[in-house]
């Protein structure tokens, strides 16, 4: 096993995610037969090898700093799932029910 | 209207000539869609009233005789943003998203005076090689509907073979363009990294992803890239390089053309039908003129585990804006709002995408980014230094596009990693940003077989140029599947 339950369980916390206890064994063995096809990486020599994590021809360039109008503030809440006087709203923060 | 027979050109003299009407060539292919969509289940939207209303403007303006897109219909595929019209990249989590502005692609279609009748199918969030990923249909191989179209962009794979329109986009991160291309015999283009902007195409790995058109024949394809790139200040790695006119100078030949075959393309795991049309694909370029040569690769075995940790990882941080506030699904039920992020992100996730989250997240996390992030991207160098090598030699790169002909729906679906392995011919291309080209190149057992044409960054004259050549000599694009009225 190249990987445990727990730390799955550990990583789907970071990502946000969480999972049965059905799903969690099907992912663990799933993630843990990607692990083992990836890890043949360990097999290349890469001393001293830059990284390379984009392809882009483009250099940092900087636009003129102009104002330009934004998008409309009522269009931006069209897929917003709750909303009220040009305001997201979202439960509270902290979980009332666990009290102060 | 009968696509089989027609291409942009003469669709384009057609309604120049008034023979037909942009609303007549609009209702056809809305009737064509509703018959073969029993079939082939391309589309996830048909937009008939936004679709009928831009047919009756462009009737009531007229057909501008130099604009060879000019009223015609097309399909884009479901990651592509199309203001005012749903677009759920085959997610449960977007199933009601509307977007309010339009992708980049799509404004310039417009001011081609397109038509965007549907938005087709794919793999949610362009993860998969199947479209079996997708959260709402699954789309058929337009050759045989037992089998899977490709994917990721099945959906507008299928369309096309299937004579649903002329043509459609999609986008490429790992070959989700040749690889559908392939499978469903006609021609796909993934485009150079930064030859086609990127700002409104729902972001899966974006030093990767790229949009690119699937035609039914080479220089259609050609035209339709013309239309679609260049540089926007909205994508800053979309590039400045002169865009040229791809179709221009197409019929040029391949005389003296320098193309190298890699050996790991015809090696182990490649089926036998596969390596015998790529062969014969040889011979053909030979006979025309071109040198071929043997080269190496020798890092392009390591493209699929290179892939799935970068693409991965990637994904995992732009798929971090799927958190039920601003759009997209929100799960109720809650105590707090981090029960908000967690739970809608659950639901409204299918298991592709987490597990894709789930390696992308592990990868970066501390503890394992020295030894999955950092090494998968050393390697990527060597791969783009294999590339390069070959490149200060020769002018094309040829192969096939797939190991095998399309496989069965729920063959490889329940196996990740099998299904990650049928990637690794088109994978290397976009780890180095290259532009590359499906064609059909032959059949087996009545499914078709891809041609893979690789060019270096910015060249796809040369790589339009060489499948131009191969198609006048060869008449497999001709060949169509039994779908529809027609047989």
């Amino acid at each position: 096993m190249a990987i445990s339950e727990d730390k799955v369980a550990h990583v789907a916390g970071l990502a946000k995610l969480t999972f049965s206890k059905e799903e969690l064994q099907k992912f663990t063995g799933q993630m843990d037969e990607i692990i083992n096809m990836v890890q043949q990486l360990s097999d290349v020599d890469t001393t001293g090898v830059e990284v390379t994590t984009h392809v882009t021809d483009a250099v940092d360039t900087m636009r003129e700093d102009k104002a330009v109008k934004g998008m409309d503030r009522e269009l931006l809440m069209k897929n917003v799932p709750d909303h009220q006087d040009g305001f997201i709203k979202v439960p509270a923060i902290i979980d009332e029910s666990e009290g102060a | 209207m009968d696509y089989f027979a027609n291409d942009l050109t003469s669709l384009h003299d057609l309604l120049v000539k008034k023979e037909i009407s942009v609303t007549e060539l609009t209702k056809e292919t809305l009737a064509a869609i509703k018959e073969r969509e029993q079939k082939v289940a391309a589309f996830l939207s048909v937009d008939e009233q936004g679709a009928l209303k831009q047919a009756a403007e462009l009737d009531q303006k007229g057909i501008d005789a130099d604009n060879i897109l000019a009223g015609i219909p097309l399909g884009i595929k479901d990651n592509i943003v199309t203001k005012g019209l749903t677009t759920t990249a085959a997610s449960k989590i977007l199933e009601n998203f509307n977007p309010i502005y339009d992708a980049a692609v799509i404004e310039k279609l417009k001011a081609a005076q397109t038509i965007t009748i549907g938005k087709t199918n794919l793999d949610e969030f362009a993860m998969g090689g199947s479209t079996e990923n997708s959260a709402f249909k699954t789309t058929k191989n337009a050759w045989d509907q037992t089998k899977v179209p490709g994917g990721s962009s099945g959906g507008s794979a299928a369309a096309v073979a299937a004579g649903e329109v002329v043509a459609s986009l999609g986008s490429d991160t790992g070959g989700s363009i040749r690889q559908p291309a392939s499978f469903n015999g006609i021609v796909g283009v993934k485009p150079t990294y930064g030859r086609v902007s990127r700002y409104g195409l729902i972001a899966f790995a974006s030093s990767l992803d790229q949009i690119g058109p699937f035609t039914r024949n080479v220089k259609d394809n050609a035209q339709l890239l013309n239309a679609i790139s260049g540089a926007d200040p909205r994508d800053f790695t979309s590039s400045k390089h002169e865009v040229p006119d791809f179709a221009q100078g197409i019929a040029a030949g391949v005389k003296g053309m320098r193309i190298a075959v890699p050996k790991e393309y015809l090696g182990e795991g490649i089926a036998a039908d596969v390596k015998k049309a790529i062969k014969d694909a040889i011979s053909v370029f030979e006979k025309l003129g071109a040198t071929v040569d043997e080269v190496s690769l020798p890092h392009s075995k390591y493209g699929v585990p290179v892939y799935y940790i970068i693409a991965s990882s990637e994904a995992s941080s732009n798929l971090q804006r799927f958190d039920g506030i601003r759009y997209g699904h929100r799960a109720q039920e809650v105590k707090n709002l981090e029960d908000v992020y967690v739970k809608s992100r659950s639901e409204g996730f299918g298991d592709e995408v987490k597990r894709r989250i789930m390696l992308g997240t592990f990868s970066l996390s501390a503890g394992t980014y020295d030894a999955f992030f950092k090494k998968a991207a050393q390697v990527r160098t060597l791969i783009c230094q294999d590339f390069a090598q070959v490149f200060a030699k020769y002018d094309l790169i040829l192969g096939p596009t797939t190991p095998t002909t399309a496989f069965g729906i729920g063959e490889d679906i329940k196996d990740p990693v099998t299904m990650y392995m049928n990637d690794i011919l088109t994978i290397p291309v976009n780890l180095a940003g290259l532009p590359g080209m499906s064609l059909p190149a032959g059949y087996s057992k009545g499914l078709p077989i891809g041609l893979q044409l690789i060019a270096n960054q910015f060249d796809e004259k040369t790589m339009y140029r060489a499948g131009y050549a191969f198609e006048q000599e060869t008449d497999f694009h001709k060949q169509v599947p039994m779908i529809g009225g027609q047989n």
